[in-house]
């Protein structure tokens, strides 16, 4: 057998990225490099502020650097727009904070919506919405609507949307934050068994110490626009070396004995 | 005495079938054509208006500043004198500058920048962070305008009509007093020049019912078609 070198899913090249001009400018990202391998969940964390939003929000290019490349599958993406870029885009799912989800859509049509995006045909769509609600056991809410749901259920429509169109990468920009402990542990739950059964690459953005543990198999640490670290999650943990994985450790620890 | 005998009646009478009725079937063709079209060409301009924005789907500095400033002139012109200043203009749509129909051009393009105005605050209301998830979903901006900013301002553009409908009414009244017909025409020919009293109440009355009607209907639509939060 050959052995093949397995390629990133995923790549970031001394990703730049500004906001602001004059004396207002903000430089967030300041230099970012990663590899995402295929199949893996890939951690990023960092106190409020590091960059870690702009940093996912930069995979799919909804924020654009001003210096440095974003490969997706060894391909360059970063100068792509148009019919190129909602290609790309269309290929990774996301999902957020505060759900987005369209409130004067049902949980259906919600699911349904990217696939209306890339032009579906109606039967497929209401097959494909029973497969996805079932998947994430919301079958019973189907005609509800997002006020009509809890924050889980929420959440669980928005991975439901984000899967609609079969992406390789999903990005999650702290998907659990708005949530109570225990239904962080349920969605939590169902991202690694969409990962282990779909095989799905996960990215996802935290100040929770305690969802990377839980949740990735490697991580990245931020700190105001740096990525400080790199590694497996256990070894990170055990072995933190920059100053800033030992501060959220330690606060993490302060919290859980709190 | 039988009441259709009763002479304070069938003066009454006549004036609601000769007079009130045909003026309010003038007011609600001027209103409904004048929404019709306002909506239809204002509607557009308030989403042209809005995605334009520098941090918005369709960043436009040029289209966005020359939209901003036909609606905000639009909007600082007193009916009164639009109606006035655009007589070449009506003429050249209608044929005429008097009667019920040529009415329709002025109030038409009177309503457009109010129309604009409203759909413009009605857009701004969506959450920025549902523009972004459909973005991130690589939908074109099209698609972003009518799968998501309208239908999810739905609701706030209900009430918007309604509200541009309201004021037409009160504004197609207006019209009326310069040849434009229907019920302000009448209360200004009958009520005011010929001291007819109860033409003039009856006038006003009329002119409130429609008002309440139109109201209470937008508002009971958008309601029902307002899913943001529990009922
Ligand atoms: N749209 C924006 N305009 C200006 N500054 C921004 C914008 N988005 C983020 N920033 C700034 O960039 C820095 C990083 O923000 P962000 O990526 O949201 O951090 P995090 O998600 O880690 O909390 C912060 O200082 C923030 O204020
Ligand atoms: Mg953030």
């Amino acid at each position: 057998m050959i052995d093949v070198p397995v390629q990133p899913i995923l790549s970031l090249r001394d990703v730049h990225k500004t906001y602001g001009k004059g004396p207002n400018q903000v430089q967030a990202l300041k230099g970012v490099s990663l590899d995402v391998m295929p199949g893996e969940i890939f951690g990023i964390i960092g106190l409020s502020g590091a960059g870690k939003s702009t940093l996912i929000r930069c995979i799919n290019l909804l924020e654009r650097p001003e210096q440095g490349t974003v490969l997706i599958d060894g391909i360059d993406v970063t100068g792509f727009s148009g019919r190129r870029l909602r290609s790309v885009r269309r290929s990774i799912g996301m999902i957020f904070q505060h759900f987005n989800l369209l409130a004067n859509r049902t949980a259906a049509g919600n699911i349904s919506f990217p696939m209306e995006i890339v032009g579906k045909p109606k039967k497929e769509r209401a097959r494909r919405v029973a497969e996805l609600l079932e998947f994430v056991g919301l079958s019973h809410k189907a005609d509800r609507y997002p006020a009509e749901l809890s924050g889980g259920e929420k959440q669980r429509v928005g991975i439901a949307r984000a899967l609609a169109t079969e992406p390789r990468i999903l990005l999650c920009d702290e998907a659990t934050s708005a949530l109570d402990p225990e239904t962080t542990v349920s969605i939590l739950n169902l991202l690694r068994s969409i990962n282990r059964s779909l095989g799905l690459t996960i990215v996802m953005v935290t100040h929770q110490m305690h969802v990377v543990r839980s949740t990735c198999h490697r991580v990245a640490v931020l700190d105001q626009g740096h990525v400080v670290e790199v590694g497996p999650v256990d070894e990170v943990f055990a072995n933190p070396q920059a100053t800033m994985t030992r501060r959220l450790l330690k606060e993490a620890t302060a919290i859980a004995t709190a | 005495m039988p009441l259709l005998e009763n002479e304070a009646f069938i003066v009454f009478w006549n004036q609601m079938t000769m007079r009130i009725w045909p003026a309010t079937l003038e007011t609600l063709y001027m209103v409904f054509a004048s929404s019709l079209f306002g909506n239809l060409l204002g509607v557009p301009l308030g989403v042209l208006v809005v995605v334009t924005r520098r941090d918005h789907i369709m960043p436009n500095a040029v289209i966005n500043s020359i939209a901003s400033t036909v609606v905000n002139i639009g909007r600082s012109i007193p009916f009164i004198i639009l109606m006035v200043a655009i007589i070449p203009f009506t003429r050249w749509i209608a044929g005429t500058s008097i009667g019920t129909t040529a009415a329709i051009v002025p109030l038409t393009v009177g309503a457009i920048p109010y129309v604009a105005r409203l759909v413009e605050s009605a857009l701004l209301e969506v959450d920025r962070g549902v523009i972004e998830a459909a973005l991130s979903m690589g939908a074109t901006p099209w698609q972003v305008i009518y799968k998501v900013l309208l239908p999810e301002s739905l609701p706030a553009l209900v009430l918007a009509v309604t509200i541009t409908t309201v004021s037409l009414v009160s504004y197609s009244a207006m019209a009326g007093t310069v040849g434009g017909g229907g019920l302000g025409n009448l209360a200004i020919v009958y009520g005011y020049q010929r001291f007819q009293g109860d033409i003039m109440l009856y006038t006003v009355v009329i002119l409130v019912i429609l008002v309440q009607l139109f109201q209470s209907v937008g508002s009971w639509i958008a309601r029902r078609l307002d899913h943001r939060h529990t009922s």
